[in-house]
């Protein structure tokens, strides 16, 4: 079967209407929330129209339909990502409580290193920064080539005996780069270090497998992928998860409590403090079944697509500049530019004004910003459902803003 | 209600030409403010005149500033309308800016008091741009409050 974009599109109620009247929406700015289909927004509505009811508790009909559901995306996620047990899928609220949760629960201290790189979101930077802080460890980093990619030759000299965990981002959600996990890793595991994965920009556009990846844990976030807001994984080995301390106290995540001191319930649940986002885990269970019924290797042939075709017409926009790999190798469909002169806020401003919704700004990933000289980008990001037609009112949109900004 | 309204031409204006740019001697305080939601910056300085018993005059103003046209317009608006004015009279002038940019569109600005800041109102308009307008208008708040509160001497 064919790859058909038209098709796709009627799924997605939001891609019909205008932005104002007779203005329609062009949505390039996926790297930063996905759209949602009607089976993810179904799905919800069912759970909450029929099944609501609280999970692991009760052992009323509802109890156990929510709790079947909740459990039963758990399953989804896992077969997704290749886990090779159920019960190493954590949920949490997003990536960054995921990221937040090993570095609460990895032992460091004083001497102990924390590697990560200069293309870090602020979610798998910020919390190791504050786990240096809080521990006495200390933060270094992998630096970037002029070409937006990993310096690889930093690898030796950034890791070393004295490195815990080496935490780095699989596609930049800046620059669109794919980093060589297999490179990284084999460098980490050369020192016994731990590897932690932030594919919360690769999940979504290409899948993941983990067991072939090798890495000790991976962070995504559901709403990036199809999935609603509010729920993220955090997929870690079970030997480790099993070995790590608690990290949010409260209800479902204990064993045995007495006014004296409580023990910890087994996994996943000792990660699952209170109450779950159990119609947003429905949701991404739909979302998951959405994006296997399409085919990740389909998806992400599709993007490449668009992501080769992208590169070429915006380097043909006049002072136009791309911030990251400007080929389609090893790189992802979110792409960062600067126009000459003009900047980012003006830039997404104007093209708002045509429908064309792109992201401008720092984008969160501020040191690789600050690394390529730019206190700003204006990032278009495609997704499945993205076509050549929502390239084209891009390029027109900036020829739009050049226009403006020259008179 | 079109983008237009908010792009005034004589925002372009003081955007393409800004005024009191540059960063100069003799000044008390320099500060930098950041926009951390997009990136943009200015780093200001203050020079005053004066003593708290007679009270303080601003004499001078001078930026680095890096940013979206609004913010730079605004900056130079900014500079032109507090340098030369006694403390109290400009702080008038930025809390009536200030209220400008919270209505949302719906201000008549007096514009006796704002001049060209009056162009600003289109900019209310728009939630995400209002922290840009008010970016270098913050900048001199914290500056002169440090000047004439802040420092020692």
């Amino acid at each position: 079967m064919t790859y058909d974009v038209a098709r796709i599109r009627k799924d997605f109620p939001i891609l019909d209407r205008e932005v104002r009247p007779g203005v329609p929406l062009v949505y390039l700015d996926n790297a930063a929330t996905s759209q949602k289909p009607h089976a993810v927004l179904d799905a919800m509505r069912d759970y909450y129209e029929q099944s609501n009811a609280n999970v692991h508790r009760g052992i009323h009909t509802l109890a156990e339909e929510a709790t079947a559901l909740y459990e039963g995306a758990r399953d989804k996620v896992a077969r997704f990502i290749n886990a090779p047990d159920p019960r190493e899928v954590i949920f949490t609220k997003n990536s960054s409580e995921a990221l937040n949760l090993l570095a609460h629960t990895l032992p460091f201290g004083p001497g102990d290193e924390i590697v990560v790189t200069e293309m870090e979101h602020h979610s798998n930077l910020v919390p190791w920064q504050l786990a240096c802080a809080r521990t006495g460890a200390t933060l270094r980093w992998v630096g970037l080539t002029d070409e937006g990619r990993l310096n690889l030759a930093d690898l030796d000299r950034v890791i070393t005996a004295r490195t815990k965990v080496v935490a780095f981002v699989h596609q930049s959600n800046l620059l669109g780069t794919v980093n060589p996990v297999d490179v990284v890793a084999a460098k980490a595991r050369s020192v016994g270090a731990y590897v932690v994965l932030d594919a919360s920009q690769s999940v979504p556009h290409m899948g993941i497998d983990v067991q072939a990846l090798d890495v000790d844990a991976v962070a995504f976030t559901g709403h990036k992928m199809c999935g609603p807001t509010g729920i993220g994984v955090l997929w870690g080995r079970f030997d480790l998860l099993d070995e790590l301390p608690p990290f949010l106290g409260g209800g479902e995540m204990i064993d045995e409590v007495t006014m004296a001191g409580s023990t910890w319930a087994q996994l996943p649940h000792k990660y699952e403090a209170g109450t779950p986002p159990i119609a947003e885990a429905v949701g991404l269970g739909a979302a998951v079944d959405y994006l296997t019924e399409l085919g990740m290797p389909a998806i992400r042939a599709h993007e490449h697509d668009l992501t080769v075709y992208a590169l070429e017409r915006l380097q043909d926009v006049e002072g136009l500049r791309i911030i990251g790999p400007t080929t389609a190798d090893d790189r992802g469909g979110a792409i960062s530019f600067a126009l000459a002169g003009i900047h980012p806020h003006d830039v997404g401003q104007l093209l708002d004004e045509v429908g064309v919704a792109v992201r401008v700004g720092h984008h969160c990933a501020r040191p690789a910003c600050l690394r390529y000289g730019v206190p700003a980008t204006t990032r278009a990001s495609v997704h499945l459902y993205s076509s050549r037609t929502d390239i084209d009112a891009l390029v027109e949109g900036l020829t739009h803003v050049r226009a403006f900004f020259s008179s | 209600m079109t983008v237009d309204s908010m792009y005034q031409e004589i925002i372009l204006d003081h955007y393409k030409h800004p005024h009191h740019r540059g960063l100069r001697e003799p000044y008390e305080v320099e500060v930098r403010h950041l926009n951390p939601t997009c990136g943009d910056e200015i780093t200001l300085r203050v020079h005053v005149e004066g003593s708290a018993e007679e009270g303080w005059r601003v004499a001078d103003v001078s930026y680095a500033s890096e940013g979206c046209s609004i913010s730079q317009a605004s900056a130079s608006v900014m500079a032109d309308l507090v340098i030369g004015k006694d403390i109290d009279a400009a702080t008038a002038v930025y809390e009536d800016f200030l209220t400008l940019m919270q209505s949302k569109g719906q201000a008549e600005p007096d514009e006796d008091v704002l001049e060209d800041a009056i162009a600003f109102v289109g900019v209310s308009r728009y939630p995400a741009r209002v922290k840009c307008a008010l970016l270098a208008w913050m900048a001199w708040r914290d500056a002169t409050t440090q000047a004439t509160e802040g420092s020692p001497t």
